[in-house]
């Protein structure tokens, strides 16, 4: 798209736009991470995933500034106001993300010696496909492409699928034995953190749909699998 | 919020109100494969659209793009122009009211004015109002004079500010106050659609808001159609927005469409101030 009359517009959308981006590459980067520490059980850099959370909130508080003072300037219409409407939701979805992310990092820090690294491995097999879908959205975001953000948000269901296996076989492993009770509630927390990411993306979808097209993905159309 | 203010958010436009009757159904005017020429020089190019009855329609597009001659044709405002031509229907209640027969100062009873600069007649505020309603026959008398001057104004939203100085000059008045003294005037001789020609931009702010307010109110009444430069205007107090560009008609929708979600580029790139 053309450049603003007024190029100091174009630059503060720009600016916006770079912010949710980068917003998006450090959540993404805590889940991997978060992921990481708990199969390496390497506490220190659980740590460290909880410590990028404030600067995940502090870039959403001035994405917000700038939303609010877009629109009392600007004015924005047309594309642009979907583009900073969809900047709104996105970083409060992406800062959910981050919460979310980070808790299971404190859950990774609180583990006992009695789980077992098939429960660690649920886990991370879990937050593949929850990272691959934010990592798809976020480049759907990126290149404003409607297809891409559709196909994310049809896709949730696979993490649904995922997270009622990982339920299951949780409940095996604390049937088993129930010293692993304690691990075990933290880790079905991360399960259900996982899932609720997944969520995020989809919504973080509907915006990217609502930007580039203008019209809204229907709830309806959705398919749901989460049974728990 | 003090919604006295006019400056109620657009979606009170659109949302609060029941659905628009569809334009087409029952259109006030229908203007068919509208053409104007200034000598050679075509300034219209084959608009065709109609406007509905109890609506703000608003024309918007830069400068020069045909929006306030396309207006003028509406009740024959370009027939005193030297040169200019008008091809086309614009059908009123059946009728074109570019054929032979029809007399343009009736039809200018009918279809109402008020222009970007207020223009009050140098007559007491009384006999501005007075004025139409006079040379078109429509008061019995003194005291129906008086009644149809005070409805005017009331309607006008100006009756309470000049009540007691009905007999100062008109010209006595505010930039703001005279401008709806003129949408006054307009509304005296029972007109069925009154077009707006930038009526704000010589207004500051709040009377800018008085007017907003005033054409909300209208609109349960009469079909208006507005030209405006200020697009947030156009948002504000249109339920039906028309872009034109180079004499052509580019884009005709709800305003909400328009100014969300446009369908055409260039309409695009004019509401988000990419023009150039």
């Amino acid at each position: 798209m053309s450049d603003h009359i007024v190029s100091a517009y174009s630059e503060e959308l720009e600016r916006l736009s770079a912010d949710i981006m980068k917003m998006g590459g450090i959540v993404e980067t805590m889940i991997v991470d978060a992921s990481r520490a708990l199969g390496a059980n390497d506490l220190e850099l659980a740590k460290e995933v909880v410590l990028r959370d404030p600067l995940v909130d502090a870039i959403e508080a001035d994405a917000e500034r700038q939303i609010v003072s877009l629109i009392a300037r600007r004015q924005p219409m047309g594309h642009d106001l979907r583009m900073i409407l969809s900047a709104m939701k996105i970083s409060s979805e992406l800062e959910r993300i981050g919460d979310l992310a980070k808790n299971i990092a404190k859950r990774a820090q609180r583990l006992d010696e009695n789980v077992n690294p098939e429960m660690r491995n649920a886990i991370i097999r879990m937050s593949q496909p929850v990272s691959r879908q934010l990592n798809d959205v976020l480049n759907a975001y990126a290149t404003a492409n409607a297809d891409k953000a559709k196909a994310v948000w049809s896709s949730d269901d696979d993490i649904d699928h995922h997270y009622n296996s990982v339920f299951r076989e949780m409940l095996t492993y604390l049937v088993e034995d129930p010293r692993r009770i304690s691990a075990g509630a933290h880790m079905l927390f991360m399960a259900k953190n996982l899932e609720r990411i997944g969520d995020h993306c989809t919504n973080i979808a509907e915006f990217v749909y609502y930007q580039a097209v203008g019209d809204y993905l229907s709830e309806l159309e959705r398919p749901k699998q989460n049974q728990v | 919020m003090d919604t006295s203010q006019g400056m109620s958010p657009v979606v009170d436009n659109n949302l609060t109100l029941p659905p628009i009757a569809d334009a087409a159904a029952a259109p006030r005017i229908d203007c068919r494969n509208i053409k104007v020429f200034y000598g050679e020089t075509q300034a219209i190019h084959d608009v065709s659209m109609s406007f509905p009855d109890r609506a703000v329609t608003a024309l918007i597009g830069p400068s020069g793009c045909g929006k306030s001659t396309f207006l003028r044709c509406l009740n024959r405002m370009n027939d005193t122009i030297e040169n200019c031509r008008v091809e086309g229907q614009i059908l009123m209640d059946g009728e074109n009211i570019n054929d032979a027969d029809v007399d343009p100062v009736l039809l200018r009873s009918r279809v109402g004015m008020v222009f970007q600069k207020p223009n009050p007649f140098p007559k007491s505020i009384y006999d501005n109002i007075a004025y139409g309603p006079r040379i078109h026959g429509l008061a019995n008398g003194r005291e129906d004079l008086d009644a149809i001057v005070e409805k005017s104004l009331r309607r006008a939203g100006l009756w309470d500010e000049v009540k007691d100085r009905l007999m100062a000059p008109g010209t006595g008045l505010s930039g703001g106050q005279q401008q709806r003294l003129c949408i006054a005037r307009a509304i005296a001789v029972q007109p069925e659609v009154i077009l707006m020609d930038e009526p704000c931009s010589a207004l500051d702010p709040i009377a800018t808001a008085r007017i907003e307010e005033l054409i909300d109110e209208l609109r349960n009444r009469y079909c208006i159609v507005i030209v405006t430069h200020s697009m947030q205007q156009a948002a504000r107090v249109s339920q039906r927005t028309a872009f034109f560009h180079l004499g052509n008609l580019v884009e005709l929708g709800d305003t909400s469409q328009i100014f969300t979600n446009p369908r055409e580029k260039r309409t695009e790139d004019y509401i988000t101030g990419r023009f150039g």
